[in-house]
């Protein structure tokens, strides 16, 4: 797996043809546009939060909605993030160790979800799940199920923006490895089960890591989606992002602010957990 | 007999792989399957280990008709050219790790991975990881993992094909010497004659997907059944219409009855060979000779003198058509 | 090459897949895995196409030809052209500094390009309001303008351009640049001539997947833009307020059309990408 980060080794050489001026300015750039762009709004925030002193983002911390909202959030990723997980090593084997007609079709949809507006996969579960006129929907209700305006749409929603991470980060990773060691665990008598848990698993592992970690991020942090379907009834169908935005709405910015710092500590944490996946060698 | 391969036919897509393919293995035998890319061996190979099915005929190993069977029972070992080593367990584990799968107690698969590292000489390997070994230590590894099992039949598939010159002369003296101990029949696949004449005890060549000669390394050497086999291994001079191999090449007086004039190009000796390049005077054919530096009654040989060659130990071209198939 | 296996070439017998080994149960994994997608994504995106023409044709064409739909889809367009021109450029200086500059702290600048990729959406447009919205400290405010929509597009879209061209200048030898220097060419000659040529598909491709993602903004833009219709309004906003309007019909139209647009996008990444593949092959 070769992501940017092993690649931006500390030793390179100062060349003769790059001037010094070009290098400055090019880097003065980089920096002054990463600044005005990410530090600085991101800074402000940080400082808006605690402007106030402690106690505010105290309460918010404490306080039912947020609690609340944490809750759905958490238990939404503890859904979505396995079944996507099993889901994309399934892909990945399918699109990677298997041939067939179709395998083409898998391996392009596994591209869709990243082209669809998270508004547009909210529309699509109405259409399928709503209550009145979904095409299941009615019968989901008649079964005393909803659906819609419900977790189980925010799970969905999740799922589908969440669904190639696994896939794309263990299909290359599957390829390098090859199917040798696969082969020779399974002349030395291992079932394809056995072959899988102790062979191509421990292979894969880290691009499993890499692609939950991903997924995780996503989860936690999809709005557009979850917004369509949730209703955004306050104590009950909102998550930490729809937390934010009501919170806004309602003219409460230092509980906006940090509950979207929350979600910034943990959007970071998971960039750290994806530095330390990344292997610093090859 | 070891190994049976019965009429087996196969083909990837457009490509045939196999037509039609009958081989016997003996038991106990080291037998390569030797061809250039393409010819075959390595999809027989796989075949005989079930990791390839065939479109048609039938694998017996030991008696028994595994053609249908998986892998996992077919109570074969295979090492592969690119070792196959799983990069997550130490040597240890590689080495037990069939041991493991038949559920054997762990003091007693400890005991039997001690001995197998012995005898590939990996004593002291037991708890590195593959990525610490050299390329020649992981494939003797691989060979321990594959008859920690004891397989009724070993398969090696290039196995020294990604080693490098010196380290595949070692192996290919220890895996000889292995051989007359452990005594499991072993089929080599390889496309290098000089290794196939130097570990087996029967060479299968193959070309096109088809078995072209089955004998010891003599016979192949010195009866090819066809041009092919003839270029492909050993060395070989070719003539308009015939072969000749360098050592059959006599060199005599200039107009001694039977041999044609030629001009000494080029002389080299060193150790015990020495290697005379000529150009035939009749129609500019070049050619070599190779000769014993002890044999005697030579004429000092040097650059530009003309000198007789006896070509009547060259071979008709008796199948043109394959004669392109030597690298 | 002396040490060829004799396999057949990849082309008509994949080496990676493996028939013997998985072959145990593989239709059934497979089915799984289709029925999975389908029942995720590819019904619900089917019940989509399928409402845009609920009302045939016409009422196809009269939703996506409403003025204000025409004005918010224009704008998406618009904004996302531009975020993708801003990103082509200093996307490729940033990975070019990345790579081939060294300066303290260089790993948290590292860190920070990531940032965009896990921070919430709506968190990123909060933050951007708080800087540059109507109690900015530094007196400048485009909440409620086009230029809020854009700045908020380049944030989300910061990772794609810098992060697919950034493996690719690493491995363009520093010798072929300092080759281009040594036979006369100035820094930017020699930028344009050299580096360019090779850097150019993963740049497109880095650009696509950003356009791809900008269409369809809406978490990022939906506080800074104010959603003032013919004028801030995008397409997914207008999209969101068809739906809360219980015009379905009407949202799914402007749904397909936004689908086109980041399909066409996708697609056109995938052939570069081929094309990229197929150069590795080659050398």
């Amino acid at each position: 797996m070769s992501t940017p980060t092993d690649l931006v080794g500390p030793g390179v050489r100062q060349r003769a043809g790059s001037s010094t001026r070009t290098r400055l300015t090019l880097r003065t750039i980089a920096l002054v546009y990463l600044g005005l762009l990410v530090v600085g709004p991101v800074a402000l925030m940080t400082y808006s939060a605690f402007a106030d002193g402690l106690r505010p983002v105290i309460e918010t911390l404490t306080d039912r909605a947020f609690l609340h909202a944490l809750k759905l959030t958490l238990i939404i990723l503890a859904i979505a993030v396995p079944l996507n997980t099993i889901f994309g090593i399934a892909c990945a084997i399918v699109v990677v160790r298997q041939d067939f007609r179709g395998k083409r079709v898998i391996d392009s949809m596994l591209a869709l979800p990243l082209g669809v507006s998270p508004v547009v996969v909210g529309l699509a579960l109405i259409l399928v799940y709503g209550a009145r006129n979904g095409w299941v929907g009615p019968w989901f209700m008649e079964h005393g199920y909803r659906i819609i305006f419900s977790t189980p749409a925010m799970v969905l929603a999740t799922i589908f923006v969440t669904l190639p991470f696994v896939a794309r980060e263990v299909i290359p990773v599957l390829r390098e490895i090859g199917t040798d060691q696969e082969q020779a665990a399974s002349i030395l008598g291992a079932s394809p089960w056995q072959t899988f848990w102790m062979i191509t698993l421990p292979a894969i592992r880290t691009g499993v890591a890499f692609g939950v970690v991903l997924t995780a991020a996503r989860a936690l942090g999809e709005y557009g989606a979850v917004a369509v379907v949730s209703g955004k009834l306050a104590g009950r169908t909102e998550t930490l992002t729809l937390h934010v935005e009501e919170r806004w709405l309602a003219f409460d910015p230092v509980a906006a602010y940090t509950t979207s710092l929350v979600l910034a500590a943990m959007a970071i944490a998971i960039l750290v957990i994806m530095r330390r996946l990344t292997p610093k060698e090859h | 007999m070891g190994i049976t391969v019965s009429r087996v036919s196969k083909r990837f897509a457009d490509f045939v792989a196999l037509d039609d393919v009958s081989v016997d293995v003996p038991d106990g035998s080291l037998t390569a399957l030797l061809g250039p890319s393409g010819s075959g061996k390595s999809t027989l190979l796989r075949i005989i280990a079930g990791l390839e099915t065939p479109d048609r005929g039938s694998v017996v190993i030991s008696g028994r008709d595994v053609t249908g069977l998986a892998p996992q029972q077919r109570d074969v070992g295979f090492v592969f050219q690119h070792y196959a080593a799983f990069k997550h367990m130490t040597v240890r584990d590689n080495v037990g790790f069939g041991l493991r799968i038949r559920k054997m107690p762990k003091t007693e698969i400890r005991k039997r991975v001690d001995d197998l590292l012995a005898l590939v000489q990996l004593d002291g390997f037991a708890d590195r990881y593959p990525d610490q070994l050299s390329g020649g230590q992981r494939q003797r590894m691989a060979l321990a993992r594959a008859l920690a099992v004891e397989p009724r039949v070993l398969l090696l598939d290039e196995p020294f094909g990604a080693l490098d010159a010196r380290v595949r002369e070692e192996l290919r003296d220890w895996l000889r010497r292995l051989h007359q101990q452990v005594h499991v029949t072993t089929v080599l696949v390889t496309h290098d004659q000089e290794e196939a004449m130097e570990v087996a005890s029967r060479i299968v060549v193959m070309n096109h997907a088809q078995v072209v000669q089955i004998g010891t390394p003599a016979e192949i050497y010195d009866q090819p059944a066809s041009d092919f086999v003839m270029g492909f291994v050993g060395r070989v001079n070719r003539l308009p219409g015939a072969y000749i191999r360098p050592h059959e090449v006599r060199i005599c007086e200039p107009g001694e009855p039977g041999c044609a004039e030629a001009e000494v190009e080029r002389f080299l000796a060193f150790g015990p060979e020495i290697r005379v390049e000529l150009r035939l005077r009749e129609n500019g054919q070049r050619l070599w000779a190779q000769l014993s530096a002890t044999e005697q009654g030579m004429p000092d040989l040097t650059e530009g003198m003309v000198v007789g060659v006896d070509l009547s130990r060259a071979r008709r071209v008796d199948e043109p058509a394959a004669a392109g198939g030597a690298r | 090459m002396l040490n060829v296996a004799d396999r057949p070439a990849a082309a008509t017998h994949p080496r990676n897949v493996a028939p013997a080994v998985h072959s145990f149960g593989a239709p059934l994994l497979r089915g799984a895995v289709g029925a999975w997608m389908a029942v995720i994504v590819v019904i619900p995106l089917f019940a989509v196409a399928v409402a845009a023409f609920r009302r045939g044709p016409e009422g196809f064409w009269s939703a996506i030809s409403n003025p204000q739909t025409v004005a918010a889809l224009g704008l998406s367009f618009g904004a996302s052209f531009v975020v993708v021109l801003i990103n082509i450029v200093v996307g490729t200086v940033i990975a070019w500094v990345m790579i081939r500059d060294t300066f303290p702290g260089k790993f948290v600048v590292d860190a920070l390009i990531d940032l965009p990729f896990a921070l919430p959406t709506i968190v990123a447009g909060l933050t951007l309001i708080a800087l540059y919205g109507p109690k900015s400290p530094v007196g400048i405010n485009v909440a409620y303008t086009r230029a809020g929509i854009v700045l908020a597009l380049l944030f989300v879209t910061l990772p794609f351009v810098v992060r697919s061209v950034q493996p690719v200048l690493a491995e363009i030898d520093e010798e072929m640049e300092e080759a281009a220097f040594s036979l006369g060419a100035g820094g930017w000659t020699a930028f344009r001539l050299v580096i360019l040529p090779n850097l150019l598909p993963a740049i497109l491709s880095g650009a696509g997947l950003a356009f791809a993602k900008a269409i369809g903004e809406f978490g990022s833009v939906v506080l800074i833009s104010g959603n003032i219709p013919f004028k801030t309004e995008v397409g997914a906003v207008n999209i969101f307020n068809q739906i809360e309007n219980d015009n379905v019909a009407g949202a799914a139209a402007i749904s397909v059309v936004l689908l086109g647009m980041s399909m066409v996008m996708l697609i056109i990444i995938a052939i570069i990408e081929q094309r990229g593949g197929r150069h590795e092959h080659a050398h």
